[in-house]
């Protein structure tokens, strides 16, 4: 177990697909909570500066979640996000797609493949996320569209923390 | 709606989204190759091979170098960067996200100790 990377991110060009781990000292049932309930949801869901709204929020299996990225100058990028299947405390996925302010997937934009994975193990909880994409080019303009003046203020913000 | 894209302005992307093009980078990034030397790599046409070739080309990937009696292709390393700049810029997002959520697990454990 020691040798097993505690934290990471990957991609696999091949497969298309974003891979994400992380360990939170924290229980089980509250990583949970954080992932699954709207209002702790969108504390974190959004790097700042940006803010995570989120307009509707049925999690259950067929139900979704309706949320805009918030930037600093109010401007909104909604997605969507489909609930597709719901293993309490352990597992969920999902399906993310972009769509306007009523819910209304835009089919033009990629969606991607969401699947949420939860290991509790003494007083930490690990989170392995694994984000598919149709193809590279999707994953490519997946970050291209909702985060591009987010990802230039993170990196801003992150410089100053670490300088 | 659909981006219509030029065929000399590629995207580095659809450069490394085809197997067999990634595994020509590979054999270019050792040293360069010739059409010919490199079509030995593999079973497609020799033809294929040239497509690739172009594509990798127009994607600024690779640049031929006229030498002999023969193209030689080289490895151009500055638009690999790129990508790598932007899966870097990915990271950061997902690390700044997670670094937020550990602040909010940190604070609910606080609420729960402060009652």
């Amino acid at each position: 177990m020691k040798n097993e990377m505690n934290e990471g991110f990957t991609v696999n060009k091949e497969t298309s697909t974003v891979n994400v781990k992380r360990i939170f000292a924290a229980p089980g049932n509250q990583v949970w909570a954080a992932w699954t309930e709207k209002e702790l949801l969108d504390q974190w869901w959004a790097p700042l500066p940006w803010k995570s709204k989120t307009k509707y929020m049925d999690f259950s299996d067929g139900g979704y979640r309706l949320y805009a990225m918030v930037g600093p100058e109010g401007e909104e990028h909604w997605a969507r996000a489909d609930y597709t299947s719901i293993s309490p405390k352990t597992n969920f996925k999902f399906l993310d797609g972009f769509c306007d302010s009523a819910g209304t997937i835009n089919k033009d934009l990629p969606r991607s493949d969401w699947n949420v994975n939860f290991h509790e193990a003494g007083e930490d909880t690990a989170v392995v996320i694994t984000i598919r994409h149709k193809n590279l080019d999707d994953l490519e303009k997946i970050i291209a569209m909702g985060f591009k003046e987010g990802f230039e203020m993170a990196l801003g913000n992150l410089d100053k923390m670490f300088s | 709606m659909r981006i219509i894209d030029s065929p000399m302005r590629r995207d580095v992307f659809q450069g490394i989204a085809d197997p067999t093009r990634r595994a020509i980078l590979g054999l270019i990034a050792v040293h360069a190759m010739t059409p010919t030397a490199l079509a030995t790599h593999f079973n497609t046409s020799r033809q294929a091979v040239s497509n690739h070739l172009k594509i990798l080309t127009e994607c600024e990937l690779i640049c031929p170098v006229p030498g002999g009696r023969e193209i030689h292709y080289h490895l151009a390393p500055l638009k690999m960067r790129e990508v790598d700049t932007w899966l870097e810029k990915f990271r950061i997002l997902w690390e700044t996200r997670l670094n937020q959520l550990d602040q909010v697990l940190s604070n609910l454990k606080s609420d729960k100790n402060e009652k």
